[in-house]
């Protein structure tokens, strides 16, 4: 699986995620810089965390309208899989690739630290590694990760399955209690609607080694290399 | 020309940010004050003098990145 992960000025979680997928493919995905509208094809575009555009005028807005998001819609049409973790899940809903947008949290805080997931289904290149309902844990850090849609919208994504991922109690309770920013009906990550884009706000890629606190997030990694390879 | 630019939450959005400085000018001693909901300001200098067309520029800015029109709307004032 050839890999590229993006980089604006502000990025930060680039390296982990080029990390993550180089223990999984033996390979270091290429790095493309945001200004760059041609890149070699690639199988996977990685979105990755950070704080691109320093977060001007609303998170993932500047860096939607970049050079290599204009590049990574056109890909994307054509089928092409993109992951947006974290800053990268709002650059991607910012460019129209995903539904919705990512509101401040609802208590306005800084959030960091681990997070348990629902798998809402393993029917996707980003999820075949997972059981549908499975409960993993993984960290978050963010300040504007509150999921929101409106009615519409959210009965589409319901109905079409197009949920990846909800916030839930250590025992998979999908309740106010686990969730750690207020996102509506509890949502983590969504899909476009040929699975073919997905978005989060949990970091998979910072849940690798059992050094740092559990693999959790790894079996995304293989599941895409297993579907793309 | 200067253009003058609202971006508000739509109505029904919750406004955390906005809901955080009620509470601190209850808090103060504003009593009367309710909802608040917070917003942005942008200013915009244009090259253009044609009123109708500046605006058409401008609603085209908003759509494609003065304001996220899944969470807020937004108005345009022409100045001078």
């Amino acid at each position: 699986m050839k890999a590229a992960v993006l980089v604006f000025p502000g990025s930060n979680r680039e390296g982990d995620v080029a990390q993550a997928i180089e223990l999984v493919t033996g390979r270091r995905p290429q790095m493309i810089w945001h200004g760059d509208g041609d890149f070699e094809k690639t199988d996977l575009i990685v979105v990755p965390g950070g704080f691109s555009y320093g977060d001007y005028l609303r998170c993932g807005a500047m860096a939607a309208q970049s050079p290599v998001m204009a590049e990574v819609k056109k890909r994307a049409a054509q089928g092409v899989p993109v992951l947006g973790i974290c800053n990268g899940f709002q650059i991607v809903t910012e460019a129209g690739l995903l539904p919705g947008t990512l509101m401040r949290n609802e208590k306005l805080k800084f959030i960091c630290g681990d997070v348990h997931l629902k798998v809402e289904t393993s029917q996707s290149l980003f999820t075949n590694r997972y059981q549908a309902g499975q409960v993993i844990k993984v960290p978050v850090a963010h300040a504007e990760g509150n999921y929101f849609a409106d009615e519409d919208t959210l009965k589409k994504l319901e109905d079409r399955g197009q949920i990846a991922f909800r916030y839930c109690s250590a025992d998979g309770t999908v309740d106010a209690g686990g969730n750690p920013n207020g996102s509506i009906r509890n949502i983590a990550g969504v899909f476009n609607e040929t699975k073919t884009v997905m978005g989060l706000m949990p970091h998979p890629e910072n849940a690798v080694e059992p050094m740092f606190g559990g693999c959790d997030g790894k079996a995304l990694f293989e599941g895409l290399v297993e579907a793309l390879s | 020309m200067k253009a003058r630019v609202h971006v508000t939450l739509k109505n029904g959005v919750l406004d955390p940010q906005g809901k955080a400085i009620g509470h601190s000018l209850n808090r103060l001693g504003f009593a009367e004050v309710g909802d608040v909901r917070q917003g942005k300001f942008i200013e915009l200098e244009l090259a253009e003098t044609d009123q109708a067309k500046a605006k058409a520029r401008l609603e085209d800015m908003c759509r494609k990145l003065l304001a996220n029109t899944v969470i807020e709307n937004y108005s345009i004032e022409l100045v001078g």
